[in-house]
């Protein structure tokens, strides 16, 4: 006889999701530096945008309302629309 | 009165018997004056010399709800108008319109329970008819497979055995509830994923819920997954917290919890199952499993099970629920980001005053003495010592006062490095005055056994809107 039980999990079917190719140089690309509202985030970020423009990109600031929550829908669409690339800085 | 996907029943008066039942071996020879058919869940001879329905596989009475045999329907077009139980001359003579219908039968005599209804075959009938409402995946064992062993490999686990979810376990439990088993009750983080109430039935039958706690867990869920208690942050957090679910009302005493000795401890189903059943909620639809989201230092025992009632019916001071806005015939469950609980010893206090004081020295240690405002607490109060406060006529409100006022810090202890420990508040509050909680961050509640001039408190993680809000909720049957 066959013996079935229930799947108890979300039966989310898992998406392999592409990496975007790697940006050939930085010069004219928009760079979105996620601050995630950790202490000394910004220190990481501040120093990380001087060298993306040094490099010729243009950066973009945006911040969590906090580290605890995922980032609000909003704020990922801004991100997804302004930026090319995103660096979400995680920090301590 | 009747299923979905029920088989018609003929238009007339329609009657269902079984040959065991003796009040229906005492109305057969009544049926050739009325019946348009005859349905028989035992012996398909039975009664003899009239045309009879085999209910063989019993899917007329599962589906027609029999209870009791015999079973008197009238159908109109179609459609059940009426029914009676049992045998009463006067209501089967009105029923039938003979007004001398078994004049020589006893005026009364109580039916059988139908076999649809026996308790060792409505599970299976329940899954043989209703199993194909359930919408979750089928997972099919193999033959060798061993079912616990294929809970474990799957990742469904907690790392402790589960009850095995099958169809006929699963429908059983959807009966502790009103809800219908496509509701969703939450969405659940950190996956952000919507759980229907068959898929939290799954999930409190692998837990080992009875079906009369699934409101409890649905309760707690609701609760759990809001935005205020964020299980989110409370998950990914390294510090070592999960949902302390405390219990309220009448209802926990009806489903057996215990409030009493070992509350907080092993031993008693209800209180482990329905802890159980949100977490493993929260690892098989939320995805939030250790070593993934899940991101704690230590982690504590708690955060496989830790669900407790309040000891309401001696308790001298109002419940959590009540103090948080709720009725006292209301039941409810408080989620709170908790630690594992600590006790505090204190044999010899014998007024109130000393209590507090005591109660406030234990607390001001909470995950580090010199820390303040970050951590709420929870406060379980033992009755030997509840009893020191009623004795000095001290309810919630007074104790609560008192110990606010014995945890208002000086800055110079508490500032960096002060007292050879490096953490603490910044410097420039060195001669401020610092509460250590914050106006509403110390929850009372009542537990425990009768012996024992002991408390114990629970830690919580960091408060607030950023953080975890307790959070209470209505448990709807």
């Amino acid at each position: 006889m066959t013996r079935t039980l229930l799947d108890p999990s979300s039966e989310r079917s898992v998406l392999h999701r592409e990496r975007l190719a790697r940006p050939a140089q930085l010069r004219g690309q928009v760079v979105g530096l996620l601050d995630i509202s950790k202490p000394r985030g910004d220190i990481y970020l501040d120093r990380l945008e001087e060298l993306l423009v040094e490099a010729g990109a243009q950066v973009r600031r945006y911040k969590k309302p906090t580290f605890t929550k995922p980032a609000p829908v909003d704020l990922r669409h801004e991100i997804a629309t302004q930026c090319t690339l995103v660096i979400e800085a995680l920090a301590d | 009165m009747s299923q979905p996907g029920a088989p018609a029943l003929p238009d007339g008066l329609v009657v269902v018997v079984k040959r065991e039942c003796e009040t229906c071996r005492m109305v057969a020879p009544l049926l050739s004056e009325f019946a348009t058919a005859v349905y028989s869940q035992d012996d398909p001879a039975f009664p003899e010399g009239i045309a009879v329905v085999h209910d063989h596989d019993l899917s007329v009475s599962w589906h027609h709800d029999i209870e009791t045999v015999p079973t008197v329907i009238r159908v109109v077009d179609g459609v059940e108008v009426d029914r009676i139980i049992g045998w009463s001359r006067e209501q089967w003579q009105r029923f039938t319109g003979i007004a001398v219908l078994g004049d020589d039968l006893p005026p009364f005599r109580p039916g059988c329970g139908s076999l649809s209804v026996d308790p060792d075959r409505v599970d299976a009938l329940r899954a043989a008819f209703a199993g194909h409402t359930l919408k979750a995946r089928r997972i099919e064992l193999a033959e060798l497979d061993d079912e616990m062993e294929l809970m474990f490999e799957r990742g469904f686990t907690d790392g402790l055995p589960v009850v095995p979810p099958t169809e006929e376990r699963v429908l059983r439990m959807l009966q502790g509830t009103s809800r219908a088993a496509d509701e969703i009750v939450a969405v659940v983080p950190p996956d952000l994923v919507e759980v229907t109430v068959e898929k939290v039935a799954i999930n409190a039958v692998m837990a080992g819920c009875k079906p009369e706690y699934l409101p409890w867990v649905i309760a707690a869920l609701e609760a759990v997954c809001s935005d205020a208690f964020n299980i989110h942050g409370v998950l990914a957090t390294t510090m070592p917290v999960g949902p302390v679910i405390v219990c309220n009302g009448p209802g926990t005493r009806a489903i057996g919890m215990n409030s009493e000795g070992n509350a907080l401890g092993q031993g008693n189903r209800a209180n482990l199952t329905i802890g159980r059943a949100v977490q493993l909620v929260v690892r098989n639809i939320g995805g939030g499993r250790p070593g993934e989201v899940d991101r704690a230092t230590h982690g504590n025992p708690g955060k496989i099970s830790f669900c407790f009632a309040e000891r309401e019916h001696d308790s001298p001071i109002t419940s959590l629920s009540v103090s948080r806005g709720f009725s006292p015939a209301a039941n409810t469950v408080t989620v709170f980001a908790g630690e594992g609980p600590r006790c505090i010893v204190d044999q010899k206090v014998r007024t109130a005053p000393e209590l507090a004081t005591v109660f406030a020295a234990c607390l001001r240690t909470l995950h580090n003495p010199k820390l303040v405002l970050a951590f709420d607490a929870i406060l379980v109060i033992g009755p030997e010592h509840a009893r020191v406060l009623a004795d000095d006529g001290w309810d919630r409100e007074r104790l609560l006062t008192e110990l606010h006022a014995r945890l208002q810090l000086p800055g110079s202890e508490l500032v960096w490095g002060a007292g050879g420990i490096a953490d603490g508040v910044p410097t420039h509050l060195h001669d401020a005055t610092l509460p250590k909680f914050r106006p509403d961050g110390i929850l009372v509640v009542h537990a425990g056994g009768g012996a024992g001039l002991f408390s114990a408190m629970i830690g919580g993680w960091a408060n607030g809107e950023m953080g975890s809000q307790p959070v209470t909720k209505e448990v709807v049957p």
